[in-house]
């Protein structure tokens, strides 16, 4: 959003992004040593962020579940939970109930992992701002 | 003239906004931890069902002979309460496409268990030792502790029905043995039907 009444800034978006990633850089501790870009593009995004969280706090959930959980709709969720499965977070385990196909996604030990550097980023931002 | 520099470099400026969103990030994160963990599939009109059932219990066991006939009506009818709600439970768990064996309805049954085997065991004990009026006191303790236990894993409301058991479980164990019938009554009953329409009206059924 543009500040000081001055014209939007069409790059807005990339300069927040910008700002986020050089935030993330300069915080200490553990935090610091994980890749922002990475993060930022996997487990950053809202819905991404909601089936990681989901997935924290159950060892597994089945896609019906998931959905409607984080009230969304079959595409976005499939096509958020492809990403973060390509990327090695969550694991797919598709199997038969009955004559039903059942899908079921759970938190890989590197999507543990990334969780955890992802809440130890959003702590060193809010204690950076606290300390500034 | 020499310059001055200073010693540190100078404190880079911190945007607000992004802790802001780094605090909405986190409740985000919390929050949805706290829905995926809970079981939502609480039947609220089986829970109606089981409170016109402890009525009719009641009822019943008033005119029975003896506190055996009493207690064994109880019994029966907490069998059949624990069949009904577990009916009704998977029934509205289908229908809101919600897994009977997930996580969190495994820890709400885990949690919810050992109270109410304690109960059982103690039922006996003090049907043994002749102790009969404190078994509404027990009872409504117990079945309240169990609820709150087993709460904390489905929707709020649960565990402040527990503690209403609970309340009722302490006034018992203090009061003439003529008002644990009716305190049965208030909590089984009324606790139950109470309880059960306002999870209804607000969790779908």
């Amino acid at each position: 959003m543009a500040r000081h009444g001055a014209a939007p800034d069409p790059r807005g978006g990339a300069r927040k992004h910008d700002d986020e990633k050089e935030a993330l850089r300069s915080v200490r501790g553990r935090a610091a040593e994980a890749t922002p870009g990475a993060l930022d593009r996997l487990i950053h995004e809202r819905m991404r962020l909601g089936i990681v969280s989901a997935l924290a706090a159950n060892e597994s959930l089945t896609f019906n579940e998931l959905k409607g959980l984080l009230q969304t709709t079959d595409g976005n969720l499939s096509v958020h939970a492809r990403k973060l499965e390509d990327a090695g977070y969550i694991s797919c385990t598709k199997s038969f109930e009955g004559r039903m196909p059942k899908t079921a996604y759970a938190l890989t030990v590197p999507g543990r992992k990334a969780f955890e550097r992802y809440l130890d980023h959003m702590e060193a931002l809010i204690r950076a701002a606290r300390d500034a | 003239m020499a310059t001055v520099r200073p010693l540190r470099p100078p404190p880079v400026e911190r945007d607000p906004a992004l802790s802001d969103r780094a605090l909405d990030n986190l409740r985000f994160i919390r929050e949805t931890m706290e829905r995926a963990g809970t079981f939502t599939a609480i039947s609220g009109w089986g829970i109606v069902a089981v409170g016109v059932l402890a009525m009719v219990a009641a009822a019943v066991a008033h005119i029975r002979p003896t506190v055996e006939w009493r207690v064994g009506t109880w019994v029966v009818t907490a069998v059949a309460c624990i069949a009904l709600s577990m009916w009704a439970t998977a029934r509205k768990a289908r229908r809101s496409d919600v897994s009977m064996v997930s996580g969190p309805a495994q820890k709400l049954a885990l949690a919810f268990s050992p109270a109410m085997l304690v109960g059982a065991l103690l039922t006996v004990a003090l049907l043994r030792t002749g102790a009969n009026d404190l078994l509404p006191a027990v009872w409504l303790l117990l079945y309240g502790t169990a609820v709150v236990a087993g709460g904390a894993f489905s929707v709020r409301i649960i565990p402040v029905m527990g503690v209403c058991f609970m309340i009722l479980g302490a006034l018992a164990l203090f009061a003439p043995p003529a008002v644990g019938d009716w305190l049965m009554v208030g909590g089984f009953g009324v606790v139950h039907v109470v309880f059960g329409i306002q999870i209804a009206r607000r969790h779908g059924g």
